[in-house]
C-alpha cells in the first residue's frame, strides 16, 4: 500500500525594484532597450578604489515592500560582503544583507485567507548577464547593481496550487506597493524555490531541493508539481533525495541535478566596511505609511460581496481597476462598472487601453446612472464606456459623449408615436400590419425593427413595442 | 610650503625638483613613473601669476603621490603586476583637491605592492632605498614618498596609512608622517586594502605643510560614505598638559637607541611643565594579532575584483574561466599579497569566522574602548614608531612574523581610527633616523599638529 506524503515548499523572491538610478552609483538603473554596458559606471564594473553610494529610493521601497509583507521594519540595518567569483560579479562580492536586514519577520495572506510566513527579506544588488558563444562569453553588467529585494518565506507551503498562489499574490503586492515594475518576462521577479517530502504525520521535513530563477507562477506550480512526483517516487523506490540545486527545462518540463551540497561554495560573509549602518527613526517610517496604498487583501473582502470570488480575483490582477471600483463607492455601480471593465477592458482586443487613464468616477457613475434610466441601451453602454480612452472624448462628460454619438434612446413617448405612426403609414408595411392583426405575433420583431430603423437606433425598444400593441389593436 | 610668486617661478620649483628625481632614481628607486608634463602645468601658473590671475594654495608646489592613487597621470600601479596597464578614468578625491590648489605632480612613488609590506621590498618592481642607507629599506609601505619628501625632491607627498605606512617609513627617513583620524580625507579613489583602516595622509618636512593639506583635503566625499564631516576646518588646537607615556611599550625587544630618544623627549617636555602619565593599556598587546586578521579579511575581499576581466594584466595562458582566475591571481600577485589573501579567506571561511573575525572584532572593541579611558587621564600619548630603525635590505622578507611585529606600535591606531603623527627625533650613532609617535583622540589632528610644531620650536 501506498504512503501518504506531505510536500513542503519555501519560497525565496528576488525583487527589481524599480529605482531611477542603482543601488550604489548614480547611473541609469532602467536598461531596456539599452546597449550592452552602457549603465555602467566606474563602481558598478569595480575599478579599483571605487567605493558604493547608497541610493536613499531604494531604502524607501525597501521600507515599503516591508509593509506590503505586513512586516516588522528594522531600524538599524547593515551590510555585508558575499563573496564568490564569477564574470557577472565584477567586485568578485556581492553587496548583501546577511545578518541585519531591513524587512523582520511578516507574511502574506493568500486569496484564500491562509497566511504565508515572511522569515525576513532584505536589500541587495543584482549581478550582471553573461551569454556564452561557441569558442567565448560575453558579459553585460548593464543590471550589475540593480536594487532587489529577496523575501524569503517560511515553508509554509504544502502544494503546487499554493506555492502558484503565494507567488501571484507576492507580485499582486509589490506591484500595489511600487516598489517593482513586476514584469516577470523581463526578470524583474524570480523565484527559487525549496521543495521537500516526507510521510503525512512525520515530525521531520524531508531532504529539500532547490530550483533557481523561475520567473512565472506557472512555471513555479510546474517545478512543485515535478519535483513532489519525482522525489515521492525516489522514495517509493526506497532511494533517498538528495540535497540539491536542481535546473529546471521548460521545454521538456523536467529538472535536473546541477550543484550538490558538497559542492556548494563557501561565500565567505563579512561586515561591509564602505557603508554604515543604515538608521531609519520610527517618524520617518510612520510618514511613509501613512502615504501607503491600499492592499489586495483590503479590497478582497468588500469586492467579493458584490461580484464573486472569482470576477473579484481576476481583476485584483489590476490595480487600477480595483482602486476605481474602490472610488465608486456605490455598490450597484461597482457591480455594472466591474462587468464592463471584465467584459470590455480585458476582452483580449482592449488589453491594450489598461495602459491608458482610466476614466474619471464622475463619468463612469453618470453611464451607470443613464443605463439605470433607459437613457443608454447596454450596446450604447459600451460604446460610450469605450469612447472614454478616445484620446479626443476622454475629457468629456459622459452626456456629451453619448450626444456625439448619438445613442441616447429617446424616450419620449410623443415623439416615438409619431415615428411609430410614419413607419404604420408606410406602404411596405401594410402586410406586416394585416399578418400581425390575424394573429401572428413574430411579425412585431419586424415592425419594431422598421421603427428602430426610422429613429436611427435612439428608440427605447420596449416603449415602441407598447404603442405598437396599442395602435395595432 | 614654498608657493610660487612673482620672484619664486613654478618653473624653477619643478625644474629643479625634475632635476632631483631624476639624479636620485637610479640608485634609490623612488618613482614608478616620473610626470613629464609637469613643466607645461608650471608654466601655466607661472603666465597666472604674470597676469594677476588668482592661484591656489600649492601654486607651483612640486609634489609626490604614492601609487595607489588614481588618476588619468601615468598609469596606477600599487607597484602590482595584476594592474599592469591600467590607466585610470577617474581622479582621485584627494588628488583632485591637491590639483586643485595648483600643486605640480613630479611622480608616482613605489610601495609594497597593494600596499602589503613594511619595506618596500615587496614591489614588484623593486625596493626604494633608505634615505640615509642605500642598503637600508626605505620603510613602508609608503617607502618611495617619505624618501621623495626626505631627499627634497618634492615639498610634501601623499601616501595611504592601514596599519603604519605613513608613520613608519616617515620615521625611518627622519620627515613628518601624519595618519590623520580614519573618515578626515576622503579614500575615494585610492586603491583599497583594509576599509576599515585605510587612511590617506601626508609626509612633509615641516608640522605647518601638515596643516594647509589638512586644511585643503580633510572633509566629507559623498563619494565615501566613511568620510566625515570636515572636523578639520572647524577644531582648534587644544593646549596639551598632560602627555601619556605607555609602560609595556619601554621594554628589551626595543632597540636601545630609540628607548634613549623617547626618554630624552619625555625628559624635555617635563621640564617644559608638561606633566607625564604613565599608562597602563594591556589590551594593546592583541592589537596586532587582531589587526593581522581583520585586515587580510578586508584585504582578501578587496582584491577579489583583480581577476583578469575588466582591466590589468590577463594570463594569456588559459583554456577556460577557472584557469584564467588561477593563472592570472597566481602570476599577478606577489607572495605577500597571496599570504593575506590566503589568511583573509581562512579566517572568513564557514567554521573559522566566530573564532577569528568575531573574536578579533570584538578585541578592536576592547581596544577603542582602552583609549578612551587613557585619554580622560592625558591629553596626546608618546609612543615609539616601531621596534627597530631602518634594517638592511633582505634581512625580513623571508620572515613574514618578524616583519609584522615592525607595526606593533603602529597598528593599534589605525584598528581605533585615530591619528597618529610621526616627529623626527634624532639619529642613531649610526646616521639612521628616529621617530617618535604622538597619538591622539579621534578628531585630535589639529591638536597633534599644533604640539609638533610646540616641540619643534623647544
Amino acid at each position: 500500500m501506498t504512503k501518504e506524503y506531505l510536500p513542503t515548499i519555501g519560497i525565496e523572491c528576488h525583487v527589481q525594484l524599480c529605482t531611477k538610478t542603482k543601488l550604489f552609483s548614480e547611473v541609469d538603473n532602467d536598461a531596456r532597450l539599452k546597449e550592452p554596458n552602457s549603465c555602467v559606471s566606474p563602481v558598478d564594473y569595480a575599478l579599483p578604489g571605487m567605493l558604493p553610494r547608497l541610493n536613499s529610493e531604494a531604502i524607501r521601497l525597501s521600507v515599503l515592500a516591508g509593509f506590503a509583507l505586513n512586516a516588522e521594519i528594522n531600524l538599524e540595518s547593515r551590510f555585508d560582503r558575499k563573496h564568490y567569483f564569477y564574470p557577472d560579479l565584477p567586485k568578485g562580492y556581492q553587496i548583501t544583507q546577511m545578518y541585519h536586514p531591513i524587512i523582520g519577520a511578516g507574511y502574506v495572506e493568500l486569496p484564500s485567507g491562509q497566511k504565508v510566513r515572511i522569515e525576513h527579506a532584505h536589500l541587495e544588488e543584482d549581478a550582471g548577464k553573461l551569454s556564452h558563444e561557441a569558442s567565448y562569453s560575453l558579459v553585460d553588467l548593464n543590471r550589475a547593481g540593480t536594487p532587489l529585494v529577496e523575501i524569503v518565506s517560511q515553508p509554509d507551503m504544502h502544494s503546487a496550487a499554493e506555492a502558484r498562489e503565494y507567488t501571484k499574490e507576492l507580485w499582486r503586492v509589490m506591484t500595489y506597493a511600487g516598489v517593482t515594475f513586476g514584469d516577470l518576462y523581463n526578470g524583474n521577479m524570480r523565484f527559487d524555490v525549496n521543495i521537500s517530502v516526507a510521510e503525512t504525520g512525520s515530525d521531520q521535513l524531508g531532504t529539500r531541493t532547490e530550483v533557481k530563477n523561475l520567473n512565472s507562477f506557472r512555471n513555479v506550480e510546474r517545478v512543485v508539481e515535478y519535483e513532489v512526483k519525482r522525489q515521492i517516487e525516489l522514495l517509493e523506490k526506497g532511494e533517498k533525495v538528495i540535497q540539491e540545486t536542481r535546473g529546471w527545462n521548460d521545454a521538456t518540463g523536467e529538472t535536473t541535478g546541477q550543484r550538490s551540497k558538497e559542492e556548494a561554495a563557501d561565500y565567505r560573509y563579512m561586515p561591509e566596511p564602505d557603508i554604515p549602518p543604515v538608521r531609519l527613526t520610527e517618524a520617518e517610517i510612520n510618514e511613509m505609511r501613512a502615504e501607503f496604498p491600499k492592499m489586495p487583501k483590503d479590497y478582497r473582502a468588500d469586492l467579493t460581496t458584490v461580484i464573486g470570488a472569482g470576477q473579484t480575483e481576476t481583476l485584483l490582477d489590476y490595480q487600477p481597476l480595483v482602486q476605481k471600483l474602490d472610488e465608486l463607492g456605490d455598490t450597484k455601480a461597482v457591480k455594472k462598472i466591474a462587468n464592463l471593465f471584465s467584459s470590455v477592458l480585458l476582452a483580449e482586443e482592449n488589453t491594450s487601453l489598461l495602459n491608458d487613464e482610466l476614466p474619471s468616477k464622475e463619468q463612469l457613475l453618470e453611464l451607470v446612472r443613464m443605463n439605470d434610466n433607459k437613457e443608454l441601451s447596454s450596446t450604447a453602454t459600451k460604446e460610450v464606456f469605450l469612447k472614454f480612452f478616445d484620446p479626443e472624448m476622454h475629457y468629456k462628460d459622459t452626456l456629451t459623449i453619448a450626444k456625439e454619438l448619438g445613442v441616447l434612446q429617446e424616450n419620449d413617448l410623443g415623439a416615438l408615436e409619431a415615428i411609430v405612426d410614419a413607419v404604420l403609414a408606410q406602404p411596405a408595411t401594410k402586410q406586416a400590419q394585416d399578418d400581425f392583426r390575424s394573429g401572428q405575433e413574430k411579425v412585431l420583431g419586424f415592425l419594431v425593427g422598421q421603427v428602430m430603423k426610422e429613429s436611427k437606433g435612439k428608440a427605447n425598444p420596449s416603449a415602441v413595442q407598447d404603442i405598437l400593441r396599442k395602435k395595432l389593436q | 610650503m614654498k608657493i610660487a610668486s612673482q620672484e619664486n617661478s613654478a618653473v624653477a620649483m619643478v625644474k629643479a625638483a625634475l632635476e632631483r628625481a631624476e639624479k636620485y632614481q637610479p640608485e634609490y628607486h623612488i618613482f614608478n613613473w616620473i610626470n613629464e608634463q609637469a613643466l607645461d602645468q608650471a608654466q601655466e601658473i607661472d603666465r597666472r601669476i604674470a597676469s594677476g590671475e588668482p592661484v591656489g594654495r600649492l601654486a607651483g608646489v612640486p609634489y609626490a603621490i604614492k601609487d595607489n592613487f588614481l588618476a588619468p597621470l601615468g598609469e596606477t600601479t600599487a607597484s602590482a603586476h595584476i594592474l599592469e596597464g591600467f590607466t585610470s578614468p577617474v581622479t582621485a578625491t584627494a588628488v583632485q583637491k591637491l590639483e586643485a590648489e595648483g600643486a605640480v605632480l613630479i611622480g608616482r612613488t613605489n610601495l609594497d605592492a597593494f600596499a602589503h609590506g613594511s619595506s618596500t621590498e615587496n614591489s614588484y618592481f623593486g625596493p626604494t632605498k633608505n634615505s640615509k642607507d642605500l642598503s637600508r629599506v626605505a620603510g613602508g609601505s609608503s617607502g618611495g614618498s617619505a624618501v621623495a619628501v626626505a631627499l627634497d625632491i618634492v615639498q610634501f607627498a601623499t601616501g595611504t596609512d592601514t596599519g603604519g605606512s605613513i608613520r613608519q617609513p616617515a620615521s625611518f627617513n627622519g620627515v613628518y608622517g601624519l595618519k590623520p583620524t580614519y573618515g578626515a580625507i576622503s579614500r575615494y579613489g585610492v586603491v583599497a586594502m583594509a576599509s576599515s583602516t585605510d587612511c590617506v595622509g601626508f609626509f612633509t618636512g615641516n608640522p605647518d605643510d601638515l596643516d594647509l593639506l589638512m586644511e585643503i583635503t580633510a572633509g566629507q566625499d559623498a563619494k565615501d560614505l566613511t568620510s566625515l564631516p570636515d572636523f578639520y576646518a572647524q577644531s582648534q588646537a587644544k593646549p596639551v598638559k598632560k602627555v601619556g607615556i605607555i609602560k609595556d611599550f619601554d621594554n628589551e625587544s626595543i632597540d636601545a637607541e630609540i628607548r634613549a630618544a623617547l626618554k630624552a623627549k619625555v625628559e624635555q617636555l617635563r621640564v617644559s611643565d608638561v606633566e607625564i602619565v604613565e599608562l597602563e593599556m594591556p589590551a594593546l598587546k592583541h592589537a596586532l594579532a587582531a589587526y593581522y586578521i581583520i585586515v587580510p579579511a578586508e584585504i582578501a575581499s578587496n582584491l577579489s575584483r583583480h581577476d583578469g576581466i575588466r582591466y590589468g594584466f590577463r594570463s594569456e595562458s588559459s583554456s577556460h574561466l577557472q584557469d584564467l582566475y588561477c593563472n592570472t591571481r597566481g602570476e599577478g600577485f606577489m607572495s605577500e599579497n597571496k599570504r593575506r589573501i590566503m589568511i583573509g579567506n581562512f579566517v572568513l571561511s564557514s567554521g573559522f569566522y566566530d573564532a577569528y573575525y568575531l573574536k578579533a572584532a570584538k578585541a578592536r572593541t576592547v581596544i577603542i574602548n582602552e583609549y578612551a579611558k587613557a585619554f580622560e587621564k592625558c591629553d596626546l600619548i608618546l609612543t615609539p614608531v616601531s621596534p627597530n630603525p631602518a634594517f638592511e635590505l633582505g634581512s625580513k622578507v623571508n620572515d613574514p612574523v618578524a616583519m609584522y611585529l615592525e607595526d606593533v606600535f603602529s597598528v593599534p591606531l589605525n584598528l581605533a581610527g585615530l591619528p597618529g603623527l610621526t616627529v623626527p627625533a634624532g639619529q642613531t650613532k649610526q646616521g639612521l633616523d628616529i621617530g617618535l609617535q604622538l597619538v591622539g583622540p579621534r578628531r585630535s589632528d589639529r591638536t597633534l599638529i599644533n604640539f609638533a610644531k610646540e616641540m619643534e620650536e623647544k
